[in-house]
């Protein structure tokens, strides 16, 4: 929106205000903005693999393992260090994506997304049928602390958010790092020619391999996170609607930059918030009407607005 | 030693016999024309050689090396590359960032996913190659909107940045209009040359052949019934019966009959 801006600037400003924010806004918004950020990375691993011309109708299977695990190390290992869960969070995502990525990464198109939305939804049957896991409630998570500091209320509210806000720049900048390497351009040569890709020396499938562990590996902080500040998981985390809403927020969102999955998660998790408080039973129905709108009027996603309006200056 | 050795390769397409036993030996810094009518199995072997298709029997050998069984980027990475008919380039890219990702990979950038590709040396080798191919004006165009030709130097300069040892190309000029043909060429051989490539051309317009090729081998029905320099070969008569058709050969008239049509 501001085109004579420095984007680098813009950033940092944008960054700074949101750690501010964590001090001034009411606890409702900054939990708001925390969960918006969370389900931004899980986006952001979208993003990864949607260059790529693919797309996940499962990567709620990497946002519940990342979930389960906190809740599950906090459980029978009682363990509660934020930093030391999400780490493992991310790590369980990685030890699941590689060996299916082995599978998923001889599929395109509709039987990619298809695939991984089938190993997500076995996750969730398993997950309802565990009683000892609470079945279809699910289990409280233990409240995080913070290398030893046990923050609560408020305080916990805040150190969270900094914590999630902190892992979305290092995330963000990560991910912008790989899109402009030779791996990250490859994304758009597959898309194109896998043939060419083969003939010049790179399999295809290990390119897309990576690519998916890398999405996983972001879905998994994004459900760790979510887990250790929600305070609660269930199963739902791995149901195929929860992946759809991944999807609905890439669209969202759009393709154009690192910012676009965190721009849409808060767009999308406002919106719901509010279609939810006002029209309690048709708040499908008006997030439905926007995906609608968007595809006709945004194909794009909305940080094409930002680009546009970079593009007339 | 033979750069590349075929023994006995087989291949059969259901009833098609794509490759019926036969052998080939090329030799390093050999320029070598492949000429046949379609169905021949020029296409077939370019295929076998790059490890696209097995052949049912027989075996390839490269620098000494059984390939018969290597997939395609496995043959690529010993420093065999092929360009295509039909271009294999990306199409909604540019020419430059086309030729920055195989640079990319060429050296080995894709295990580095912290470096940036677009980096002022790479964008220099890339846009040097593209100059040495004479396309270095596209080089901001998409691939999908260049023209035929340009499209087919891009295929080919891709397909060098490895620096292979063999280059194997499938019709450079098919679908480049007659008066771009010799141009394109050129620029090929020339920049081939200066590689030190051995190359693998298959073609239709004998003109090309003649000019370009210092040896020749004649396919037809999957087997190799000519094998020589191209006067030699583009002057027997069972050549001139079964691939090229007499009406390419002006200097013998009499042999002119229904071959117009």
């Amino acid at each position: 929106m501001f085109p004579s801006i420095n984007p680098r600037i813009g950033y940092t400003v944008t960054i700074l205000a949101l750690a501010a924010g964590a001090f001034v806004l009411p606890s409702w918004a900054v939990f708001l903005l925390n969960l918006s950020l969370s389900r931004g990375l899980v986006v952001l691993g979208l993003l990864v693999i949607w260059r790529a011309g693919l797309m996940s109708f499962g990567q709620a299977l990497y946002y519940c393992l990342g979930g389960y695990t906190v809740g599950l190390v906090g459980r029978y290992l009682g363990w509660s260090d934020a930093f030391l869960l999400v780490a493992l969070g991310t790590l369980a995502s990685v030890a699941v994506a590689v060996p299916l990525g082995f599978i998923i990464s001889r599929y395109r198109e509709i039987f990619f997304a298809m695939l991984s939305m089938a190993f997500s939804m076995i996750l969730y049957g398993v997950l309802v049928k565990s009683e000892f896991l609470g079945s279809t409630d699910g289990f409280n998570v233990v409240p995080p602390t913070f290398l030893g500091w046990a923050p609560e209320g408020d305080r916990l509210v805040q150190a969270g958010f900094l914590l999630t806000l902190a892992v979305s720049v290092i995330a963000g900048i990560g991910v912008r790092a790989y899109l402009h390497s030779t791996s990250g351009h490859l994304a758009t040569a597959l898309r194109d020619n896998e043939v060419r890709v083969e003939y010049l020396g790179i399999s295809a499938q290990a390119v897309i391999h990576a690519k998916y562990t890398l999405s996983a590996a972001l879905a998994g902080v994004g459900g760790a996170l979510s887990a250790l500040f929600i305070g609660h998981i269930d199963p739902e985390m791995a149901y195929w609607t929860t992946s759809g809403e991944f999807v609905f927020i890439t669209i969202l969102g759009g393709p154009g930059s690192i910012a676009a999955p965190f721009v849409g998660a808060t767009l999308f998790q406002t919106v719901r918030t509010y279609a939810f408080q006002y029209s309690p039973y048709t708040w499908q129905m008006v997030l439905g009407a926007m995906l609608l709108l968007l595809i006709l009027f945004l194909p794009d996603g909305i940080w094409s607005l930002v680009q546009r309006k970079k593009g007339r200056s | 030693m033979a750069l590349l050795e075929a023994k006995g390769l087989h291949k059969r397409f259901g009833s098609v016999v794509a490759a019926n036993g036969f052998d080939v030996a090329v030799n390093d810094h050999e320029v070598v024309g492949i000429i046949g009518a379609n169905g021949a199995g020029k296409t077939t072997f370019v295929n076998m050689v790059t490890g696209y298709v097995t052949p049912d029997a027989g075996r390839i050998l490269y620098a000494g090396r059984d390939i018969t069984d290597l997939s395609p980027r496995k043959v690529t990475r010993i420093g065999i590359s092929r360009s295509f008919q039909i271009p294999q380039v990306f199409l909604t890219l540019s020419a430059l960032d086309n030729l920055l990702i195989a640079i990319g990979i060429a050296r080995g950038e894709l295990l580095r996913p912290w470096r940036p590709l677009r980096r002022p040396e790479l964008l220099a080798e890339a846009q040097a190659r593209l100059d040495r191919y004479r396309i270095g004006e596209y080089s901001q165009q998409k691939a999908v909107l260049l023209p035929q030709g340009v499209r087919k130097l891009l295929d080919i300069a891709m397909a060098v940045v490895n620096q292979p040892r063999l280059l194997l190309l499938d019709e450079p000029t098919s679908g480049v209009s007659v008066e771009e043909k010799f141009g394109i060429m050129d620029t090929v051989m020339a920049a081939l040359k200066e590689q030190q490539v051995t190359v693998l051309f298959v073609e239709h317009d004998m003109e090309i052949i003649q000019r370009y090729g210092q040896r020749v081998l004649a396919f037809y029905d999957g087997g190799i019934i000519a094998d020589g320099p191209p006067e030699r070969v583009l002057a027997d008569e069972q050549v001139q019966k079964l691939v090229t058709g007499e009406v390419l050969h002006k200097a013998h008239p009499s042999h002119g009959g229904g071959a117009h049509a």
